[in-house]
């Protein structure tokens, strides 16, 4: 196809980043008037942001992985239910709450290389894999789980030095436990290795044309295979962030859809980290108005603020604001002739 | 390593490769020497593209052995093959369409410097080669952005970039302009001066001539003949291709049409991702001859035709049968307007593959009398026009009832063939009608499209193919990004010209 929307020869083509960008600068605009009005409660509703965020950025980090690799993962839900409850009892048994952290990362991770193995190597639909995966989470936290045992406690906030008596920023952004400090390093991260490492050129090209990247000598199972795995590892973070950070105890079904909003938020971000980082706190901020509209007693339904984030993710994926395209490879098994 | 000047630089030695149920190589021998363009030769599906795949390591041969500067070399994966200098440009080309030139040339030999990517200095190492060899691109355009000519040249930067010896170019030319081919050409001759040898493979005998320095011809998976492209002729090439005596020129009557049969007026389609892929194109087709459509793949032939033949809705302008405006995306109507229609994709468009045959020649008809009364099928009615089809058009197949996937191409087409123009029809619509095909085939859908014109229906032919255009068109239209750039006598026209209105520069 040649025909295009040239432009001197050239397609314009918008960053993958720029509409949660847009939101991003309006929030801040809006916060900073709020804040001038009372300090305080827009300081309450920006750490209930941040707090509804970060797994919401673990879990869409996770989706990022797998499908920037060819792999979908709509099991991202039970991988999260799962390591939070591993993460969970560990810190129950233990107490400590550094091995919980792990045990919940290599929860996740194991269940990255279960889809990983279903998908690749069985060559299985992937979307019955990750329902495999949903339904296996809630199956086995529901019969192991016990109401009643008590952990010696969560991760406490880590005051960030000078940085934490900014006013607003410094309470919301540097004075936070541990994986919320992970979560936003992790998206930093992330970007650098899709777009400034081999490791990330050759998973972008393994889940948009594995038979090119191929012909160029590269593994596109093994590319597959650690991608997946590392993907399970975040979505595991995710999961202990409930346990350990957020709430502080386990709960049936305690993931309660994160899982899949990550999804949107991914979809939301156009599989980009910053992007999606970006619109988990528009999903965060859209929660934590929701909770404080209903505090106050403001006569606007709080329904229809928790719906935003939902109707601009139909907006995006039906394309108004530039298109947002998928991996072209992801969901198809990879056979070599 | 050269030893000695006479050791080949590439050699397989009895390579065998079965897939089930075909012998697509048997005991295939070829060498390359050093410095040279070797001349792979042979219709679609002699197995030509199955033999460098073994070479390039992404198949494993059956049987036989492949011979570097004269060792035996094992060749597990094309990591192998890129170390032993080794570059393929495939025939449908391995680019990631979202990625930059400039990431697409280095994915799997990236410049680095430390744990990141040195994309500073890989463009620098792109612009020096694209300078030496006269490879002009820009590395920082989005693949897919580019037209199917520098996705090309990218394609053979790639291969540059990682250093190659040996150079396989599969098919290069089926996407090109008759001037393009030049520029390619050029390019080969400038990389075999500076050491590089080269497979070159097609199933165009003018190029073979022009560009070889040696000819291998396959047939059926094995080597029939090798020929100095300096004492054979085209016709030599043919028979020895073919494996039998074949004529190259379509023979046909001067054309004697008669009234407008068929008119597009105004037509717009719009692409989604794209803009207007087909852009205000109007033209006309008399009753009694052939227009071509030339113009090369990707230019809006393929929305112009589904648009035409109701299988998409069109954004503006009408289509015109016999004088009477038929109504948008609806292929009923226009089957029962007189149309037929030879899709580009057959297995997509043309047949249901896993349908019997019988069934499959009467999807235009199968709710008419006499093969539905009253809603029940006449399956007796249907198998008798079934095996007459069959025998009429020669389609080769051990019986009626056999799925149409179960075919070869030719015979698919064929199937396709006798269903669209035993029809009484008034405008036959056919859109690469032999892509794909032995020559065989190939004379016989030409002959009965002709057939047809004699007999006064308004035939349009879309073809990538030049010289199934020039042969079969009483007139020529060409089309470039989705504009019709002209329409041309078929008598009075050349290649040159055609070139020319296929790169978009209007005489
Ligand atoms: N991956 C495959 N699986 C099964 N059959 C194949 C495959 N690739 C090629 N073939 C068959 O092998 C034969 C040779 O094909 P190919 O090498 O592509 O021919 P060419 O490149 O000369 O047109 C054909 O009959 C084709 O159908
Ligand atoms: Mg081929």
């Amino acid at each position: 196809m040649t025909v295009g929307v040239m432009n001197n020869g050239k397609i314009r083509r918008r960053p993958a980043w720029a509409s949660p960008l847009i939101f991003g600068v309006i929030v801040i605009a809006v916060a900073v008037f709020s804040f001038m009005k009372n300090p305080s409660v827009t300081e309450a509703v920006m750490s209930a942001m941040i707090r509804f965020a970060v797994p919401l950025m673990l879990g869409a980090l996770c989706g990022i992985y797998c499908e920037r690799a060819g792999i979908v993962n709509i099991g991202i839900e039970g991988q999260m239910l799962l390591s939070a409850f591993t993460a969970y009892m560990t810190n129950v048994w233990t107490g400590n709450l550094i091995l919980a952290l792990l045990a919940g990362a290599l929860t996740g991770a194991l269940l990255g290389y279960f889809l990983a193995v279903i998908s690749i190597k069985l060559k299985l639909n992937q979307i019955i894999g990750g329902t495999v995966i949903n339904i296996l989470a809630i199956g086995i936290t529901g019969f192991f789980y016990q109401v009643g045992m008590t952990t010696k406690g969560k991760f406490g906030p880590i005051r960030l030095g000078p940085l934490a008596k900014i006013p607003l920023v410094g309470p919301v952004l540097f004075n936070n436990p541990p994986i919320t400090y992970i979560a936003f390093l992790m998206v930093i991260i992330s970007h650098i290795i899709f777009f400034h490492t081999r490791w990330g050129l050759r998973t972008r090209a393994v889940g948009e044309h594995p038979r090119a990247a191929d012909t160029l000598g590269i593994d596109v199972f093994k590319t597959r295979y650690l991608n997946t795995i590392i993907g399970g590892a975040l979505a595991g973070l995710a999961g202990a962030f409930l346990t350990l950070e957020g709430v502080g105890t386990f709960e049936r079904n305690m993931t309660n859809g994160r899982g899949f909003i990550a999804l949107a938020v991914m979809i939301f971000g156009k599989w980009n980290p910053i992007g999606s980082a970006l619109a988990a706190l528009l999903f965060g901020l859209a929660n934590a108005l929701q909770t404080q509209l209903q505090f106050m007693g403001i006569n606007i339904p709080h329904q229809f603020i928790g719906m935003i984030p939902y109707a601009l993710t139909i907006v995006v994926v039906s394309g108004f604001i530039g298109r947002s395209r998928p991996p072209a490879a992801e969901g198809t098994p990879y056979e070599k002739e | 390593m050269k030893t000695t000047t006479d050791t080949p630089v590439l050699e397989t030695k009895d390579i065998t490769k079965t897939f089930p149920g075909t012998l697509a190589n048997s005991k295939v021998s070829i060498r390359l020497e050093q410095g040279e363009v070797l001349a792979l030769l042979g219709e679609n599906g002699a197995g030509k593209t199955t033999l460098m795949n073994i070479i390039y390591g992404l198949y494993d041969q059956d049987s036989g052995e492949i011979f570097l500067n004269g060792e035996p070399y094992n060749i597990r994966n094309p990591h192998d093959a890129i170390a032993a200098g080794i570059g393929m440009v495939h025939q449908h080309f391995m680019l990631v369409p979202v990625f930059t030139v400039l990431e697409n040339i280095m994915l799997g030999a990236e410049v680095m410097k430390g744990p990141f990517l040195n994309k500073t200095q890989a463009r620098q190492e792109i612009l020096e080669l694209s300078n030496r060899y006269g490879l002009e691109v820009d590395p920082d355009a989005v693949v897919e952005d580019l037209p199917v000519g520098i996705q090309q040249r990218v394609e053979i930067l790639k291969a540059l970039f990682r250093d190659v010896k040996i150079l396989i170019l599969d098919e290069p030319t089926a996407v090109l302009t008759p001037q393009e081919i030049q520029e390619l050409f050029q390019i080969m001759r400038h990389l075999t001066e500076s050491g590089v040898s080269i497979v070159f493979i097609t199933h165009k005998l003018k190029e073979v001539l022009e560009i070889a320095d040696r000819i291998v011809i396959m047939r059926r998976g094995e080597v029939v003949g090798e020929a100095n492209p300096r004492q054979v002729s085209e016709h030599d090439l043919a028979n020895l291709m073919v494996g039998r005596e074949v004529s190259l020129v379509v023979d046909k009557s001067e054309a004697a049409p008669k009234g407008v049969q068929f008119e597009v007026k105004d037509l717009v389609v719009k692409d989604p991702m794209k803009g207007l892929a087909v852009n205000h194109v109007s033209f006309a087709v008399r009753a009694g001859e052939v227009l071509g459509i030339a113009g090369v793949q990707g230019n809006g032939q393929t929305e112009l035709a589904e648009a035409m033949t109701g299988l998409r809705k069109h954004e503006g302008g009408t289509v015109w049968i016999s004088g009477m405006e038929t109504p948008q995306a609806n292929p009923r109507a226009l089957v029962e307007h007189g149309m037929a229609h030879i899709p580009e994709d057959r297995h997509k468009h043309g047949l249901i593959l896993q349908y019997p045959l019988t069934d499959n020649f009467v999807l235009c008809t199968y709710y008419k009398e006499p093969y539905s009364k009253h809603g029940v099928r006449n399956k007796k009615a249907i198998l008798t026009t079934a095996e007459e089809l069959i025998k009429r058009f020669d389609v080769r197949t051990p019986s009626a009832f056999i799925s149409a996937g179960d075919l070869s191409g030719g015979n698919q087409q064929k199937v396709i063939v006798a269903r669209e123009l035993s029809r009484d029809v008034s405008v036959v619509i056919a859109n690469q009608p032999t892509r794909g095909l032995d020559v065989g085939s190939i004379e016989y859908i030409h002959k009965t499209l002709i057939r047809l014109r004699d007999e006064g229906a308004a035939v349009l032919v879309i073809s990538s193919e030049l010289d199934e255009i020039m042969s079969l068109s009483d007139r020529i239209a060409v089309m470039y990004r989705g504009e019709i750039v002209d329409v041309v006598d078929a008598k009075q026209t050349t290649r040159e010209e055609l070139g020319l209105l296929m790169a978009g520069s209007k005489s």
